[in-house]
């Protein structure tokens, strides 16, 4: 079982020369044509030994209940072929690579749509004969080659025919492609250990970096994260690290003064609000973007994602397309709001800038326009964003202590739909007006002993696809039987 | 340039007498063709039988010296009527397509064909493309057989019996005067086996000594009077003759002993058959039964006698057919009420009625039919199976997901489906008609785009009812490879002639890509013994078309949008065909990547791009992959506690084609995408500037980072 395009030919070959060396009948079958671009696949071998009756009837596909070894390449496909029968505990040798390939269905969902191969591991573990399950595909990257060389291992590995590794090793030697770096993944595969358990680390705290003064400055500061619940204290922490990276140390004690109201009212809270307040007060502006990609951090960074060293000829042109709206948000409150309050001034400007940019940051030209757009960070307080931010963040403090005196566990659902507001201009308008659906279902529920779960019902529908179509329905339930909304501020329970 | 090269299997086309081939069953039916003395071959490539047309194209040289005429027919239909080669001569001809779709397309000539009969043998080798890994509506070949009067032969899958069918079939065409299809499935096409080969044999006669002596017979051309002496020509003549013939050579195969029920089966099912007897303890694995089968070689037309013989004495059969309707068993039924045999017939109860014959349907219909017929031969084990359990529940079901074919990494149709999304944004949703190819592949997430697909370059005609002056356009969308099948005269002449403003989208991608990229018309590269280089542009302002657009590079996805958006809008009144054209990226790979592999051996100076996201600007809405699926794109955790969604990442198949980069821009999504050109063996001038403007960066980034606090994990 393969996803298209993973090399499934190739193993079959392999394991069909396998038998054929040992003077075996050998039949391999497959299912090719526009079903393998990308999609699950499967193919099949029959071997037997050679015998006075010569060669048996082979079928054609595999039969459930009747499959000796089944390789996956991808864990959700061994996970299909056991929902296929393809896997049973009486005889199947499970040979799977334990690694994701995303289907559509899972990377397109707005929240976190992923099946956990994990859980369908742990099914298969009690579901096979034998199992050899890893991550191959590791493997073979590690040795340069891909992932049919790690199963061909895997395979020899698991015993299940009852050939000597070096005749799976002549297999692939005669193949005549790519011969050293599939032995090598081959030999992977064989020989793998699992890595040994690493001593559990303690919780490292955001590590900071700077002056000499501000570092003093910024210890006081986590000093006064002791006020936390021991083990809030992480998510604190590293919130609290966010706001000082991403402003200044004085946005760090804004963010402390915000917290004070929510601590002492269980880990739960502590931890949501010290998450989601952060997650509000660093909002995404043409600031931040051009901050985090003028830093060294992010040089380096993508160097080791390309996997090339610091001397190579590297260009980096990102992709960027700033509209009026982003622009205006990043003008003094009082420019930026008297030309949003003007079509033609907003339009000219508009015109000026809304069109794809591609600034190349390798260059001194291309990688100085954003340093400057990032050197804006000391004046953010005073652009028309901040002051939108700052009342949105107001706004769902408010509405959260509404329901603290006695409903913490409210109040941290409450918070917690910080998490709908994401993401840069259409995707955050979208993101806005979805946490105040939810917002205004919660104010239909308000008074219920359930309100807490409901809005944790609604804010997953919020994430669940693209146009709120399950935010509608989850809406639609809760209107059917609370009654009109009210203000949760004004009337709390 | 087909997707492969094929040079290894056309040395085996080379083997003789004495020696085993070694490979894939529909290349021992091309090595057939050519130990039959073939004359001439064609067909239109598909799955399951492209590798016979794609290793015939690189086999120039051996037919060549066998005087074997090939060609890549343009459609099934001139593959069809091809055939007419041996209407008058005696040549053997063969030609191969994708069934039931490209028996559809080919049955007009197919039809003409059988009506006037043939000389020479004359060999249909229909890949059946049924059950799974089908892409087609699921239907039977078998129909076109009874209707036209085409003998039909289903051999065992076995090498060797495949082998012997076509041998079989030619001499069954010449014996009775009537073209002969042969069925092979999709794993049989793809399954490997051996057989003893023989010599290459010569045509008798050859299509160049056919054109030096032209003949012809009145009586074989289709038109009244003799169109009705066909017709009876055909019960009387031809089919009692093939009946005949395959009695006489022992086409069918009975095996086993005698008893009281026996199976009458597709010889297709032959294996899975044995297999199923296999597990009820009835047959071994080398297929020695203790059920009687008679395995039917040639499914149509069936031999009366030999089926009343079978089941002579018998007080059951089971008719094992796959697909729906169930001819064979209603034939079965006739023949024996006709003769008043009393043996009961058993078919499609057992069996569903419809659908492929899985093992496990196979075992189970097997089962209860000997479990009302003759429950004494069943053992303990069999009558009190022990199956061992599925794997269910929760922590597989909800999290296995579905996983559809879709778009290749950086394939150049993404972006125009990514376009197409932008455009109904802006201007409302559209009908939109499909097309077969690849491009078909956008009715599935993430884009959800088409509501139809009729056929293969019908795309755009089955839209054609949606022609309402002033209203919202249609658009429809067709590949290069159905543009030039049937595209140009059934869909855009079409359009021409009804004056249909609708939008047409022809996604070039020089090659029939779906079917392993072979060339077309409209391909760009050289070919050795093909015409390329016709531009499609040019055959539709040919055809009368006023507004084309040609777009050279359809990763750009913001032009797509903008002329896909001026196709909608525009006064002009007539179809609008957008030319959307950009290499499939498969091809392009195969043919690049051992170059560019190569230049920087050699020391040359190579540019590798891919593209990145920054993972601290990505918010984890995911919207750039709702435009995109594809597969390189994925999503990774960042290990930010502060984070709850996993960030969209790229991974190293990214073959840098720049859609991720367009969509962002074009659709103004979020500033994480970059693109990073490594430069391979970059000169000295280029590495030293380089150098330069990483120090005065360097510079910056300190002067900054000292004045401020920085996270650094």
């Amino acid at each position: 079982m393969a996803v298209g395009g993973q090399g499934g030919g190739v193993l079959t070959g392999w394991i069909a020369a396998l038998g054929e060396r040992a003077g075996w009948h050998v039949q391999a079958t497959s299912v090719a044509g526009v079903a393998q671009r990308t999609g699950a696949t499967i193919y099949y071998i029959e071997m037997a030994p050679d015998g006075p009756r010569g060669r048996p009837v082979f079928a054609l596909s595999p039969a459930p209940g009747h499959v000796d070894v089944l390789i996956a390449a991808e864990i959700m496909e061994a996970g299909r072929a056991a929902q296929r029968g393809f896997v049973t505990p009486d005889r199947t040798v499970l040979v799977a690579s334990t690694h994701r390939i995303l289907a559509v269905s899972e990377k397109q969902v707005p929240g976190d749509g992923r099946g956990d191969g994990a859980e369908v591991l742990a099914a298969l573990r009690s579901h096979a004969a034998e199992i050899v399950a890893f991550d191959m595909e590791a493997v073979a990257r590690e040795a340069g080659s891909v992932i049919s060389a790690s199963l061909f291992g895997g395979l020899a590995r698991s015993g299940a025919l009852p050939f000597a590794a070096a005749e799976f090793e002549a297999v692939i030697a005669g193949s005549g492609r790519g011969v050293e770096a599939s032995l090598a993944a081959f030999r992977g595969a064989l020989d793998w250990q699992p890595p040994a358990v690493a001593p559990p680390a303690s919780e490292p705290g955001p590590e900071m970096a700077g002056p000499a003064a501000m570092m003093a400055e910024w210890s006081a500061l986590c000093a006064e994260l002791t006020a936390f619940d021991a083990e809030a204290r992480n998510v604190a922490a590293a919130a609290l690290g966010a706001c000082v990276d991403y402003q200044d140390l004085a946005y760090g004690a804004e963010w402390l003064e915000h917290l004070r109201p929510f601590l002492g009212r269980g880990v739960a809270l502590e931890r949501a609000a010290a998450k989601y307040v952060a997650r509000a007060m660093c909002y995404d502006d043409l600031i931040r973007v051009a901050d985090l990609k003028t830093r060294a951090r992010r040089a380096e960074r993508v160097r080791v994602g390309q996997g090339v060293d610091g001397a190579a000829v590297l260009r980096v042109t990102e992709y960027v397309h700033p509209g009026a709206a982003e622009v205006c948000s990043a003008l003094p409150r009082g420019l930026g709001a008297w030309i949003e309050g003007r079509a033609w001034a907003f339009g000219a400007l508009d015109w000026a800038v809304n069109r794809g940019r591609r600034v190349r940051t390798d260059r001194i030209s291309g990688f100085a326009m954003l340093w400057l757009v990032a050197s804006l960070r000391p004046a953010r307080r005073r652009l028309l964003r901040h002051g939108r931010e700052v009342a949105h963040l107001e706004a769902l403090v408010a509405r959260a202590l509404a329901a603290l005196p006695g409903r913490p566990e409210l109040a941290a659902e409450v918070l917690a739909c910080q998490r709908l507001v994401k993401g840069y201009s259409d995707t955050h308008a979208r993101g806005l007006s979805k946490f105040d659906r939810v917002m205004e279902g919660a104010a239909a529920v308000w008074d219920r002993a359930d309100a807490a779960d409901w809005v944790r019902r609604l804010r997953a529908a919020a994430l669940e696809d693209e146009a709120g179509q399950a935010l509608d329905g989850a809406v639609a339930t809760v209107r059917s039987f609370a009654g009109p909304a009210r203000d949760p501020e004004r009337g709390a329970a | 340039m087909a997707e492969r090269s094929f040079a290894r299997e056309v040395q085996d086309l080379r083997l003789g007498a004495g020696e085993t081939f070694r490979g894939e069953g529909i290349l021992a039916i091309t090595k057939a063709l050519l130990e039959n003395g073939v004359g001439y071959v064609g067909g239109y490539q598909g799955s399951p039988i492209s590798h016979l047309m794609d290793v015939l194209a690189d086999a120039q040289d051996i037919l060549g010296e066998l005087g074997v005429h090939f060609e890549a027919s343009a459609s099934e239909a001139a593959a069809g009527a091809m055939l007419a080669a041996s209407v008058h001569y005696p040549i053997r001809g063969a030609v191969t397509f994708k069934s039931t779709v490209g028996t559809n397309v080919a049955a007009d000539a197919l039809a003409n064909l059988a009506s006037g009969g043939v000389t020479g043998g004359a060999l249909v080798i229909v890949g059946e493309d049924y059950g799974e890994g089908s892409s087609i509506m699921q239907e039977r070949s078998h129909a076109f057989a009874m209707k036209s009067q085409i003998w039909l032969l289903d051999p065992r899958p076995d090498l060797p019996a495949i082998v012997k069918a076509v041998s079989d079939g030619f001499a069954l065409s010449e014996a009775s005067n009537s073209p002969v299809m042969l069925q092979v499935r999709i794993r049989a096409c793809h399954m490997t086996g051996t057989f003893a080969a023989r010599d290459n044999r010569a045509p008798d006669m050859t299509v160049r000594e056919a054109l030096d002596a032209p003949r012809r017979d009145h009586s074989r051309i289709v038109l009244p009077p003799s169109s009705f002496l066909h017709e009876q020509e055909k019960v009387t003549k031809r089919r009692p003759a093939a009946e005949a013939f395959i009695r006489k050579r022992g086409l069918n195969e009975r095996v086993g002993p005698e008893a009281r029920v026996g199976l009458i089966l597709q010889g297709g099912m032959h294996n899975g058959v044995v297999r199923a007897l296999e597990a009820l303890g009835l047959a071994d694995a080398w297929g020695e039964t203790e059920v009687p089968l008679y395995v039917l070689n040639v499914t149509y037309p069936l031999v009366a006698d030999e089926v009343l013989e079978f089941c002579a004495g018998k007080d059951a059969v089971l008719v094992v057919e796959e697909g729906h309707p169930g001819y064979i068993e209603q034939e079965i039924r006739a023949i024996l009420h006709r003769a008043g045999a009393r043996a009961r017939v058993a078919g499609k109860d057992p069996f569903p009625e419809a659908g492929e014959l899985t093992a496990q349907v196979m075992e189970a219909a097997i089962r209860s039919f000997i479990e009302t017929e003759a429950p004494q031969m069943l053992g303990d084990r069999a009558r009190a199976p022990n199956l061992p359990p599925r794997l269910v529940g929760p922590a597989i079901d909800d999290n296995v997901p579905a996983r559809p074919p879709s778009f290749c990494v950086g394939c150049p149709e993404r972006p125009i489906f990514a376009a197409t999304k932008l455009v109904e944004e802006e201007l409302g949703e559209h009908h939109i008609a499909a097309d077969i190819g690849c491009h078909l592949f956008s009715i599935n997430a993430p884009f959800d785009l088409g509501a139809t697909t009729m056929g293969y370059g019908l795309g755009p005609a089955s839209a054609s009812a949606f022609n309402a002056k002033g209203a919202r356009r249609s658009i429809s969308f067709l590949g290069d490879g159905g543009f030039w099948h049937n595209g140009l005269t059934s869909s855009v002449g079409n359009a021409v002639f009804n004056d249909n403003d609708g939008v047409i989208v022809i996604v070039d991608n020089y090659y029939s890509a779906a079917t392993g990229g072979q060339d077309i018309l409209s391909s760009r590269a050289a070919n050795k013994s093909k015409a390329t280089g016709h531009p499609i542009t040019k055959a539709v302002k040919g055809m009368g078309v006023n507004w084309v657009r040609q777009v050279d590079r359809t990763y750009d996805v913001g032009a797509i949008r903008d002329v896909l958006r001026e196709a909608l809008t525009t006064e002009a009144t007539g179809p609008k065909v957008i030319v959307a054209s950009s290499e499939c990226m498969l091809n392009r790979q195969r043919r690049e990547k051992p170059l560019a592999k190569k230049a920087v051996a050699d020391g040359k100076r190579v540019v590798r791009t891919r593209f990145g996201v920054d993972e601290d600007v990505c918010t984890g809405d995911h919207a750039c992959i709702r435009l995109s699926g594809c597969p390189s794109l994925t999503l990774k955790e960042t290990g930010d506690i502060l984070r709850d969604e996993p960030v969209v990442a790229i991974d190293e198949s990214c073959v840098g084609c720049g859609n991720c980069g367009e969509v962002a821009d074009a659709a103004v999504l979020c500033p994480s995408f970059y693109q990073a050109d490594y430069v391979q063996n970059a000169g000295g001038w280029e590495q030293w500037i380089a150098g330069l403007r990483a120090r005065v960066i360097g510079a910056l980034q300190r002067r900054r980072a000292a004045r401020r606090l920085e996270l650094r994990a």
